[in-house]
């Protein structure tokens, strides 16, 4: 078997701010509410706590972010996802619940550097300038749904695999040298 | 171009970021219905001026359903609320009766 | 002639000189100067042609307002058409054309539409050329095409970038003139977040030119002073160059900021658009000074005399050395003072009124201005350019008492408050005789989300006009001289863009129409790329007058965004070219790319409709991979079929509700196929359904259904069985799935090796987990070819890899990927439906022989009530048939199957239509699938479709199932 291809195998540009897309990377999508070990089944994955809504619990390269009332996106290295599968199985066993890897089904970029805000306030209706460090933000990158969140000087943006193209395309569109706001 | 709170997430949403779901509370009639019922069902729509109860979803957001009470004419939006209820709760008509005075929801009578 | 002054301009940088050209010829200007104040300084008065007559035009205004002064900008990829020299400023090196006349702007042979201009009233179009009917298609529309028209359309794209932001602000100030200065800082200082628009480039307003001081400091002190205070401050944007356009719902505004209009070709994006919302929206938009009505008063030289002013303070601009101003009110003044301060001369100020004692009146005659009240201009003298004017009473009917020589004319008839953004979503307007306009009315304003006023209006958009020197009453003067003539009339323009005259207006009142609307459309009044920014008012002045009544009474028209016209270019913004829409493709589409697969739309999906060879058409290639596949092995990109886990103690009878068929009851490891309704009973979507475990199925859509369907679960779950305990995750891009079809499709895998495929192991319609050539799948052993099939799922990181194991490994068993054409053409071999082609949102699965599909034990299922309708039993329905042409020919897409006699409207009757229908190579004729009035009881009968060429092809009715009935090949 080969090594797992992210979409875009790592595309970059460097712009007024920078974008990479990064990956793979392992990622679950937890569906579940109100259940006794819920907490300790993240925990368990991710090493964080429950977020809050519309928060992300960042712990290293894992973190948990909160998607819905109901759903949480497990985030993990991508050799992890078998193993922490088996985990929630387990902690969550008897408990009404879905795990399922989507880390397949996603394509993960970085936008980093002083104005990479700026990138992002060309194509998604979100107010920058009051998301707060570890929300979570589920919005459309123009006319695609995308979820991202301020990490590590920069932002992590998260859409559809089949769309990475087209994403990678709107942020090199909006990073254009002499494009600042 | 509304702004809507999704009440599930709290995002002041885009209506760019919703997609609409038309009217709210309908009763579903199924196999045994008679055709009045499944008409009024299927295709009576009330399309007020005035207040209204629309279903939306958070479609570029958390993905849930949630329901509006708002004015088609005006646009006042006058509360958002779960769609997990089958009538407009208290405190949403409480909302638009203290900017409509003396509107009260179908079927009740006004004192 | 007009000239540039020797010192002066307070926008100009008289060290930065820059050259650009007009009609070829090459002009110079400065740095800070317009295009307008640039072609006035070298004496270019005539800068095009009118719309209708072709009559000779020049500058009239010195902002967005201008109606004449259009041009065509750059060349090549960068022409732009339509835009106002008033509001684009110089650069060196800006080309510039005239518009709207043949052969030159000097001698346009459609001036001969001005002898025939009487032929040319109002209403001129909707009343000649009616009959006969032809004619104007072929006769009149090329000839009033060839003179009519604006500008020129650009042949080559685009070569500059737009894009759009997101902003978000608590207070959002449209202008920053005095009043909107004010409000940004009051809202500051309240500590909100503000942005500030700006149009032009600079600051301030009308004040620089207007006023002498503002707050008891000089103008240009006060203004810096707040531009640096405002500039400072962390909760203030401020952006020049950038139009509030539109105001929408809920504090939604749209602005266009000209970027880089004025520095073409420096990289940065020539527009950009931005969408704001605002917690509320102050509209500081000044006021336009509305020109008055005499004839006239179109000819080159006659101008605003607030762009007279602002052309002498601003650009050091001239207009020509002896200036008559007519007015009706004292803000003319301030030109007269001006033009006489920069050491022009001003014959006389012609004056409407019989009394003119204010301060400003007062000044002009103690500068030795000659000012002459009740009198007003009978004619202005001159053709492409003003050289005097006849002057009379007011009162009278134009009898000429002197002629002045002079080279331009300055009128105002007052000003008119900028509404329009208030008006844009509902903000009522009232009128205010004192100075003869409508303002906002600020009991009536737009309504924001919470039921507050969305919109307030400042400064002398809202009425107030203390800047310009004209907030005292002023006699409304609509006509001048107020008994003129039709002679005169008829050369009285209203509107100089669509050539609309006084005498227009009321020849249209004459006809009978009194609604403002009506009129506007029948005479074109206001309907110009200037939407009747200096028009309007005028207009419905003389209609009121024609009809008898009031202003308010008749009212006027609605304002709509945008203020002034957008570039397409902004709208679109960043969707463009290879991101115009999102195209979504699968982990195999670079390898599909490299062997040239011919891709078609499914869907926002890009998919390989044929992988044609050298020399190959398409259709030789779908004829090639259905031949290979029948008797060797293809290969499908089967990635975009929807994926959906479906989970839960309660999922088995969600999905008896979904589907038309009972899924509670499939086996673990087992397939079924089925069907999904609307509440109205007609089919939505189908798929085969794998139950992956106890409380776990997988759901498969179709490729273009996949988020439809998902949504269309968690709506049941969310808004009708929220109690029901069920979770859905739509997985369809998790996985890329890849067919591998044809007698040797066994074969391949075992190749691939891993798992056993056996028939035994792996019977038809099982699935099993496993890892083929070390990669883990999940094989499903389905077929929608009748072929011996396997649908493979990989995780879409190894899907590329995968797909090239396959090819590879298969090559030595023919194996030949194939795509969504031969796929077609083969499931309609075996009959089998294709959602989208057999449906159409009026088809009810027993339409389509899909009874066996649907569960009669089931007590409710979505669809169930609305398929019980009397009318969805007639036997007369259209039902699904099978088709063979007499001829072996291939009956064409979207043939009907006529009937004897014709309908109501005279068209002839059908009975059916085909909906699926293609060559079949495996059996060499052409097959086709289509429903008939009363469907498979009609087998063995001969109908006729029509044919595109006219004709009618003979088809016999037959079951579907072309291929294979008894399903031996896929159960091998």
């Amino acid at each position: 078997m080969s090594d797992p291809v992210s979409a875009l195998n790592g595309a970059s540009f460097q712009g007024f701010a920078s974008i990479r897309e990064i990956g793979p990377i392992g990622m679950i999508t937890l569906r579940a509410k109100g259940l006794k070990s819920l907490d300790k089944a993240i925990k368990s994955v991710t090493g964080t706590k429950t977020p809050a809504q519309r928060r992300i619990e960042v712990n290293g390269d894992r973190a948990c972010g909160w998607m819905s009332p109901d759903e949480y996106l497990l985030i993990l290295p991508y050799a992890g996802v078998a193993d922490a599968l088996a985990k929630l199985a387990k902690s969550l066993s008897g408990e009404h619940h879905l795990a399922v890897d989507v880390s397949d089904a996603r394509a993960v970029f970085r936008i980093e550097g002083d104005k990479a805000a700026d990138v992002l306030r060309k194509l998604f209706p979100v107010d920058f300038e009051v998301l707060e460090p570890g929300e979570m933000r589920r919005s459309r990158a123009a006319q695609v749904p995308a979820a991202l969140w301020k990490q590590d000087q920069g932002f992590t943006l998260v859409c559809f695999r089949s769309v990475a193209t087209y994403v990678m395309g709107l942020l090199t569109h909006s990073a254009q040298p002499g494009s600042e706001i | 171009m509304l702004i809507l709170e999704c009440p599930y997430c709290g995002v002041k949403a885009d209506e760019t970021e919703l997609s609409p779901g038309y009217e709210a509370h309908l009763k579903r009639f199924g196999p045994g219905a008679s055709p009045e019922e499944f008409e009024a069902y299927m295709f009576a729509r009330k399309n007020p001026k005035g207040v209204h109860f629309e279903r939306w979803r958070h479609s570029y957001g958390c993905g849930k359903w949630f329901l509006a009470a708002r004015c088609t004419a005006t646009l006042e939006v006058f509360g958002t609320y779960s769609s997990q209820v089958s009538e407009p709760p208290a405190d949403i008509i409480a909302k638009i009766q203290a900017r409509r005075p003396g509107w009260q929801p179908d079927g009740k009578v006004t004192k | 002639m007009s000239t540039r002054l020797a010192k002066g301009g307070r926008l100009i940088n008289r060290a930065a000189p820059v050259e650009f050209s007009f009609n070829g010829k090459r002009f110079r200007g400065y740095e800070g100067d317009t295009l307008a104040a640039g072609l006035l300084a070298n004496d270019q008065m005539l800068v095009g042609r009118s719309f209708k007559y072709h009559r000779p035009r020049g500058i009239v205004a010195s902002g967005p307002e201008e109606p004449n002064a259009l041009v065509n900008l750059g060349s090549g990829a960068r022409l732009e058409p339509n835009q106002r020299t008033t509001t684009t400023e110089l650069f060196d090196g800006l080309e510039s054309t005239s518009q709207n006349h043949w052969p030159s702007l000097e001698f346009d042979i459609g001036v001969v539409n001005n002898t025939a201009a009487r032929f040319l009233p109002a209403g001129f179009y909707y009343k000649t050329f009616i009959h006969p009917r032809p004619f104007w298609k072929h006769v009149f529309e090329p000839i009033i095409r060839r003179s009519a028209g604006l500008g020129k359309a650009p042949t080559t794209g685009d070569a500059d970038r737009y894009e759009q932001v997101y902003a978000f602000c608590d207070v959002l100030v449209v202008g920053a003139g005095v009043a909107g200065l004010l409000a940004a800082k009051a809202a500051a200082d309240a500590g909100s977040r503000v942005i500030l628009l700006e149009q032009t480039p600079t600051l301030g307003g009308r004040a620089p030119v207007d006023d002498t001081e503002i707050q008891g400091q000089p103008v240009d002190a006060w203004l810096t002073a707040i531009e640096a205070d405002l500039a400072a401050r962390d909760n203030v944007t401020i952006r020049t160059r950038t139009c509030g356009f539109g105001v929408y719902d809920h504090g939604y505004v749209l602005a266009d900021e000209r970027v880089a209009d004025h520095t073409p070709g420096d990289g940065r994006p020539k527009h950009r658009l931005w969408r704001i919302r605002a917690g509320k929206i102050v509209t500081a938009t000044g006021a336009i000074e509305r020109p008055l009505s005499f004839a006239g008063n179109d000819i080159p030289g006659v101008m605003l005399a607030s762009a007279v002013r602002d052309y002498v303070t601003n650009y050091a601009v001239s207009p020509g050395d002896r200036t008559v101003i007519v007015t009706n009110n004292d803000s003319a003044y301030h030109t007269a003072l001006a033009l006489k301060s920069a050491g022009l001369d001003v014959p006389a100020i012609l004056d409407a009124r019989e009394v003119a004692d204010g301060a400003l009146p007062e000044a002009a005659r103690a500068a030795g201005i000659r000012v002459l009240t009740g009198k007003a201009i009978a004619k202005v003298k001159g053709s492409k350019r003003v050289n005097g004017v006849a002057i009379c009473a007011q009162a009278g009917e134009g009898a000429v008492q002197e002629e002045i020589a002079c080279e331009a004319v300055a009128m105002s008839g007052g000003w008119s408050p900028v509404v329009h953004l208030w008006s844009h979503c509902g903000g009522k307007l009232t009128w205010d005789e004192g100075i003869s306009a409508f303002i906002p009315d600020p009991s009536r304003p737009p309504l924001n989300h919470d039921g507050s006023a969305m919109v307030e209006v400042v400064g002398a958009a809202a009425g107030d006009l203390s800047l310009t020197g004209s907030s005292v009453a002023i006699p409304p003067v609509w006509v001048m001289p107020q008994g003129a003539p039709i002679q005169l009339r008829s050369k009285m323009w209203l509107d100089y863009q669509n050539d609309v005259k006084v005498s227009d207006v009321q020849l249209a009142a004459r006809e009978g129409y009194q609604s403002v609307e009506h009129t506007k459309r029948y005479t074109t009044l206001g309907m110009a790329t200037d939407q009747g920014k200096l028009s309007n008012i005028n207009g419905l002045a003389v209609l009121a007058d024609a009809l008898g009544q009031e202003i308010p009474q008749v009212g006027t028209t609605t304002f709509r965004p945008p203020y002034t016209p957008v570039t397409i270019g902004a709208l679109a913004g960043e969707s463009r070219g290879e991101i115009f829409q999102p195209l979504r493709r699968t982990p195999m589409h670079e390898a599909h790319e490299k062997a040239g697969a011919y891709f078609e739309p499914v869907g926002l999906w890009r998919r390989p409709y044929c992988f044609p060879r050298a020399g190959e058409t398409h259709e030789q290639a779908v004829h090639r991979e259905v031949l290979n596949t029948r008797t060797n092995l293809g290969l499908l990109d089967a990635s975009t079929l929807g994926k959906i886990i479906v989970k839960g103690p309660d999922a088995g009878r969600f999905l008896d509700m979904l589907y038309t068929g009972v899924m509670s009851t499939l086996p673990v490891g087992k397939c079924r196929y089925g069907l999904m309704c609307n509440e109205q009973g007609f089919l939505s979507d189908d798929g085969v359904v794998a139950r992956i475990d106890e409380d776990t199925w997988l759901c498969h859509t179709t490729s273009g259904g996949a988020d439809r369907i998902h949504a269309w679960m968690e709506d049941w779950l969310q808004c009708e069985w929220w109690d029901w305990k069920v979770y859905t995750a739509n997985v369809t891009e998790q996985y890329a799935q890849v067919a591998v079809v044809g007698p040797n499709a066994r074969k391949l895998l075992q190749v691939l090796g891993g798992m056993d495929v056996s028939k035994e192991t792996l019977p038809f319609m099982q699935w099993a987990d496993g890892t083929l050539a070390g990669f883990p799948v999940r094989v499903y052993r389905i077929s929608f070819s009748g072929e011996l099939s396997y649908e493979i799922a990989v995780p879409s990181s190894h899907g590329a890899a995968f797909w090239a194991a396959c090819v590879d490994a298969g090559r030595a068993l023919g194996a030949m990927p194939y795509g969504t054409e031969c796929l077609h053409v083969m499931r309609a071999e075996k009959g089998f439906i294709m959602i989208g082609d057999e449906t159409d949102g009026t088809v009810i699965p027993q339409d389509l022989g899909l009874d066996w599909a649907i569960s009669k034990k089931k007590a409710d299922f979505l669809g169930k009530r609305g398929q019980e309708r009397v009318y969805l039993a007639s036997p007369d329905r259209w039902k699904l048939v099978g088709f063979e042409t007499l001829d072996g020919s291939v009956i064409p897409d979207g043939a009907y199957i006529i009937a004897d006699g014709t309908n109501a409207n005279g068209q002839r009757n059908v009975q059916g239509r085909v909906t699926s229908t293609y060559y079949s190579p495996t059996l060499k004729r052409g097959i086709a699938m289509g429903l008939l009035k009363q469907g498979p009881a009609r087998n063995g009968e001969v109908v006729e479709f029509n044919t595109v060429a006219g004709g009618t092809v003979k088809a016999r009715v037959r079951d579907m199932v072309f291929y294979d009935k008894d399903g031996e090949k896929q159960n091998v």
